[in-house]
């Protein structure tokens, strides 16, 4: 950390300049404002959810070790809470999007209080278990609409004046923009959230744990607290990341809270490249598009998704942004 | 440490541009553009998915490839049984490939998410694949149309043929899910209506292998039949280790396809009744076409397949008899025009969408009976449109005024 600002100082002003957070935040809002314009907008927006699902679920196995193989229970408890709210209480898009976040987070407590002195393979299989638990109080609960899913969830209206329904053009693009910056607008705060408790004091002693747990504790840190916090910040996240999706696409389903989507958001993760901040975003971008891109082909989606994996597992370990980190990191020594 | 994940910024940039390379052409208004929407890797691929694509094919290319002048074109996805996958692309096909209809729709979740999704975007959705009621009921549609069957004509047909033989007392084995829950409730009701008793329901979970504990069960209660309200690998399963016991009372299954009879040989089907909206085995009408379907796809064509190909056409007819791609008038003329074709004689959409055909009661062929791999079934009587589907009067849809 304290070579830093020196190696970025003898660099040229132009990548100074780029380099800054603020910039470098900037940037990525503009590239988030420019993709509309490059893919089909929904996808855009679904894209935009997954980036931030596995964001969420990279916060908890990139920086604390701990693989979680039920982060589905809050994706899907998200998705049909936001349903459930907007739908059937009628509340408005934003308060239904904290009703969402909220019942998420309530699982995440019981989820973490749970299996938080768990490792390794102990606690995928008991955050796995639990998950299975909640996906079929999903399938059985009178609201959800069993395996039909929930249809029909209005988009509805932000403060009165933004219609999320409705489409405007910008610059030539028609798309659905006031939803669109919505969820751009949440899912870089989601980000700005995991960067900023990642930065924080709690975000260093969350890597000392990580590192040597023993020794973290001998230093005074109490881990299991730490560790449970971080849980509960990544289930409320990917809480947040189900509930846009529904909001999105105007229904939940419970692909959103099958034992499948715990495996495609480690997938994403692996693939983007875990323990590096924007790593998820990119392995859910390329999934997703790929879904979208290979719909047209049957069945050989999930030959072709399979023989990608592979391929990164074998040639690129550390994912796509760990790779490239790594190469930029050997090209500068 | 932070700045350097943030390099990556500018490269997103450059990801995205690439992205956009990728993005195919967006089609003109111009033209009728017609989606088949279906599952082409999952449980379904063999009852619907590229059948389908075959079939909607087959219909453009008997009506000429052109109506109104242009071109008639074709696209097709795979839904993967996932209602955000099939909804997100019905969107997309819908807002920027110009789709004006789209047919197969299999898996329940699937077809009331788009056909929702077509009310809101006034594009007209046709139903073959999926079977539930909801689509013309609670969820039903001014641009929704449900062809080729549902749960409720084929628990039906089936039930009332079998409480005529005086077979009046049935034990239900239940798929604990929606799908389940809807098909043994139509099913007690047929029977109960007709006279007959149901002497108790044993739940199992969706999908099971072992069905002994629950077999047992059903015949333990002395019920004359045994009734399956459960489908695909379930039923299959439930069926032959039902065989493998000895189990003397009449299996009924209550929602059968010709692919499930496939999987379980004649062997072990033989003499088991059910319904079906077509077989190839009818008529010589229903035989030349699955003649055709073969030729082009080297399996005989499902009741999905036939209703793919009957409604496309309809469509089309539609479109020519309209003379415009409006989907009002579109969907105003399907309701108006009756379809006679190999598929239905007569065949009327009503207003909560339902096509009313008649169906068929089948049963299936010893294997002394049977000709060829493919021969399978044979008629044993037809149930009049009128009588096979759920009455208006006691539908829920919004759409219908009583």
């Amino acid at each position: 950390m304290a070579a830093l600002p020196q190696h970025t100082a003898a660099r040229p002003q132009l990548a100074a300049t780029l380099a800054h957070p603020a910039v470098q935040w900037f940037l990525l809002l503009l590239a988030g404002l420019g993709l509309p314009f490059l893919v089909y907008p929904v996808l855009a927006m679904e894209m935009l959810c997954f980036a931030l699902f596995a964001s969420a679920f990279n916060l908890l196995m990139g920086y604390a070790g701990l693989l979680s193989f039920g982060h589905a229970a809050f994706f899907g408890t998200g998705a049909y809470l936001f349903g459930y709210a907007s739908k059937m209480l009628a509340f408005g898009p934003l308060a239904s999007l904290a009703c969402g976040t909220l019942a998420a987070a309530a699982l995440g407590v019981v989820f973490g209080s749970i299996a938080i002195r768990r490792q390794g393979i102990y606690f995928a299989m008991v955050t796995l278990a639990l998950a299975q638990i909640v996906y079929f109080a999903l399938v059985q609960a009178p609201f959800t609409g069993g395996e039909d899913g929930m249809q029909g969830i209005p988009r509805g209206m932000v403060f009165g004046m933004f219609d999320l329904q409705g489409e405007q053009t910008v610059l030539g693009q028609t798309a659905p923009w006031c939803l669109y910056l919505l969820v751009l607008v949440l899912c870089l705060a989601g980000h700005a959230l995991i960067a900023r408790l990642l930065a924080s004091p709690t975000g260093l002693a969350l890597r000392a744990v990580q590192d040597h747990e023993a020794r973290a504790r001998s230093l005074g840190l109490q881990a299991d607290r730490i560790k449970f916090w971080v849980f509960v910040t990544s289930a409320a996240l990917a809480g947040l990341a189900g509930a846009m999706k529904a909001l999105v696409l105007g229904l939940a389903s419970l692909t959103d809270a099958a034992w499948n989507m715990s495996g495609e958001v480690v997938l994403m993760t692996l693939i983007g490249g875990v323990g590096t901040l924007l790593g998820p975003a990119v392995g859910a971008f390329f999934l997703r598009y790929l879904h979208h891109a290979l719909a047209g082909l049957g069945g050989w989606v999930t030959v072709l998704i399979g023989a990608i994996f592979v391929i990164c597992v074998l040639l690129f370990r550390r994912g796509m942004v760990g790779e490239w980190r790594a190469w930029r990191g050997a090209a500068r020594v | 440490m932070k700045h350097l994940n943030f390099r990556i910024a500018p490269v997103a940039l450059a990801v995205l541009i690439a992205c956009a390379a990728a993005t195919p052409a967006q089609a003109g208004p111009n033209g009728i553009r017609i989606g088949v929407l279906t599952d082409m890797s999952g449980t379904y691929a063999a009852l619907a998915g590229n059948g389908s694509v075959v079939a909607a094919q087959m219909a453009i290319d008997d009506f000429g490839g052109k109506v109104l002048g242009k071109p008639i074109t074709l696209v097709s996805a795979d839904h993967q049984n996932k209602p955000d996958i099939g909804v997100a692309k019905a969107r997309e096909w819908f807002d920027t490939q110009g789709v004006d209809m789209v047919n197969d729709l299999v898996t329940s979740s699937v077809a009331i998410a788009v056909q929702k999704l077509g009310a809101e975007k006034h594009r007209i959705t046709i139903v073959n694949g999926a079977g539930s009621t909801a689509l013309t009921n609670k969820e039903c549609s001014a641009y929704g149309v449900q062809y080729a069957y549902d749960t409720y004509s084929i628990a039906k047909g089936t039930a009332t043929a079998l409480l005529k033989q005086g077979l009046d007392s049935w034990f239900f084995l239940q798929a604990d899910y929606a799908f389940g829950a809807a098909l043994q409730g139509d099913a007690a009701r047929i029977v109960t209506s007709l006279g007959g008793k149901v002497l108790g329901t044993v739940k199992h979970p969706f999908p099971s292998s072992d069905f002994s504990s629950y077999l047992v069960q059903a015949q333990s209660s002395g019920a004359k039949v045994i009734g399956l309200a459960n489908a695909g690998g379930d039923f299959t399963n439930a069926v032959k280790q039902a065989r493998e016991f000895g189990i003397k009372q009449t299996i009924a299954g209550l929602l059968v396809f010709d692919s499930d009879i496939k999987a379980l040989g004649l062997q072990t089907a033989q003499g088991m009744k059910f319904t079906t909206g077509y077989t190839w085995e009818l008529n010589p009408e229903t035989e030349a076409f699955g003649k055709r379907f073969f030729a082009r796809f080297h399996a005989m064509p499902t009741m999905v397949h036939a209703g793919v190909y009957s409604s496309t056409m309809h469509y089309l007819e539609a479109v020519k008899a309209a003379n415009t791609d409006n989907p009002e008038a579109v969907m105003k003329k399907m309701r108006d025009t009756p379809v006679n074709d190999f598929f239905a004689k007569g065949g009327r959409i009503r207003e909560d969408g339902r096509f009313v055909h008649d169906m068929y009661l089948v049963e299936v062929k010893t294997p002394a009976e049977s000709k060829s791999t493919w021969d399978q079934l044979k008629l044993l009587a037809t149930i009049p449109g009128d009588q096979a589907y759920q009455p208006l009067a006691e539908g829920q849809c919004p759409l219908v005024r009583k």
